[in-house]
């Protein structure tokens, strides 16, 4: 080491405390603006794309695995499937003639009782990309961004209910924030009895909790939860999760209710993103906010 | 190795940017492959240890501000905030800078020992910044710190090894 330090020895530049000073200060800068504004976004964009690109080569080893093992499929085993999805079929098709008479008939009530009907939402294919490398977050990246209309805030859903939301959008891949994410919550009812509630995901894989609902709440184990709509962005009645455990001790103010999503929230590789929903119209002004705007003594604080 | 470990730094003191540019990448892609469950809670850190390494060994060619570009790109690939991967990392290669002499008078398994404190202080540096922002602390994550450390030493002669192969193919 001494012939190097000898080379540096009249020119060291600053010290190594005062670099660490100037690279925490730096940090802890950033780490505010990011926090508090949204004016990092363009920075993160560019850099996604070289980070992008060496992502994928250390994806590209699990992915080969991954068609390979599709590729090798035995012929027993299509045959199988092939049988049992005839079977699901056939059985499938007399539910769906019941199905149809249904629908006719609650079009023509809706009707009858002037409600708007409920419309069919447009909704686009995306695939996952990759899934979330840290522990503290439920989060994975799906291959539409916003170059395909993809908006920060649109409902990820599958086949059998809602997955998650979309909280960062890149030009090419979008970021999903899982239901099962500590820090995401969903308006619910239960579908059997329409109480409303909110679900918390619980951070672990297969988990979403029920806070705050009252010891007495008429909750079963097995009552299937639906989004309610309440405030717009989910759209009402989509399938979110099963309760699979209630526990209702008298000392707490709340009953402490374990749910399990019933979408495939960490299986799936195709996933559907809901593009279109209705806008509701917005929240009117309470009293207060009425006086504070016309009382002259205030006159900056215009909504 | 305590005997020999003055001598060989002499012989490899020429390892070229290239070099330790690739076993940086080679560090990210580690770090970047899809881990899941328990094996992402108790991945090693191969970026940090790998920062650790240059920063001991050559301390005035990687320091705290290569650190700090490093810990930028880990941040826009976690989708963490920027500067939380960035922080982390500038003060394990400052830990890194101001030990280099005494780390290297140790052998590998007293490095070992040196070494885990700076690991466990940069991961909790993240975690606190996750704390401070989210409310919640993640306890698991320590203990993949445990396992970097334990990784150090393979990785020390590992890389000594290739720094030793690569001086000897340049003199010939």
């Amino acid at each position: 080491m001494e012939h190097t330090r000898s080379f540096r020895f009249f020119n060291r530049g600053p010290s190594e405390a005062a670099r660490l000073v100037f690279f925490a200060l730096l940090s802890l800068l950033l780490l505010f603006v990011d926090a508090r504004f949204k004016y990092l976004e363009y920075a993160r964009n560019i850099l996604f794309i070289p980070v992008n690109a060496l992502q994928s080569l250390a994806t590209f080893p699990s992915k080969l695995w991954h068609e390979a093992g599709e590729y090798l499929i035995t012929q027993t085993r299509l045959v199988q499937d092939n049988e049992q999805l005839r079977l699901n079929s056939t059985e499938q098709a007399a539910q769906l003639q019941q199905l149809q008479v249904l629908q006719a008939e609650v079009g023509h009530l809706r009707s009858l009782l002037a409600v708007q009907q409920r419309a069919e939402y447009p909704m686009q294919l995306a695939e996952i990309i990759f899934v979330e490398r840290d522990i503290f977050k439920r989060k994975l990246f799906l291959n539409k961004g916003s170059s395909a209309n993809v908006l920060a805030g649109q409902i990820v859903i599958d086949e059998t209910g809602v997955v998650g939301q979309i909280t960062r959008v890149y030009p090419w891949v979008s970021e999903v924030t899982l239901i099962t994410d500590k820090d995401h919550t969903v308006p619910v009812q239960v579908l059997r009895n329409g109480l409303r509630a909110i679900a918390f995901g619980s951070g672990g894989a297969g988990e979403i909790t029920l806070r705050y609902t009252p010891v007495n709440a008429e909750i079963e184990v097995g009552d299937v939860l639906v989004t309610s709509g309440l405030d717009g962005t989910y759209p009402p009645g989509l399938p979110v999760a099963r309760v699979t455990q209630v526990e209702r001790n008298p000392a707490y103010p709340f009953a402490r209710i374990a749910c399990t999503p019933l979408a495939g929230v960490d299986k799936n590789r195709q996933l559907l993103i809901l593009t279109g929903l209705p806008k509701l119209p917005t929240r009117p002004e309470t009293e207060v906010e009425k006086v504070v705007r016309k009382s002259p003594k205030f006159p900056h604080k215009t909504p | 190795m305590s005997e020999s470990a003055p001598r060989n730094q002499e012989f490899l003191s020429a390892s070229s940017g290239s070099f330790i540019v690739g076993s940086m990448l080679i560090a990210l892609l580690l770090n970047w492959l899809p881990w899941q469950g328990w094996g992402l809670a108790l991945r090693p850190d191969f970026v940090a240890l790998i920062l650790l390494y240059w920063c001991t060994h050559k301390p005035y060619r990687v320091g705290i501000g290569i650190a700090w570009m490093v810990g930028i790109l880990a941040d826009v690939a976690d989708a963490s905030l920027f500067g939380q991967h960035a922080l982390a990392y500038s003060v394990l290669a400052f830990g890194g800078v101001v030990l280099h002499r005494r780390v290297q008078m140790f052998d590998l398994r007293q490095q070992t020992l040196q070494v885990f404190p700076l690991l466990l202080l940069s991961q909790a540096i993240y975690a606190t910044v996750h704390w401070q922002l989210s409310g919640h602390m993640v306890w698991e994550y320590f203990i993949s710190s445990i396992f970097s450390a334990a990784l150090w030493a393979p990785l020390t002669l590992m890389l000594q090894s290739l720094r030793h192969l690569r001086n000897h193919s340049g003199q010939l």
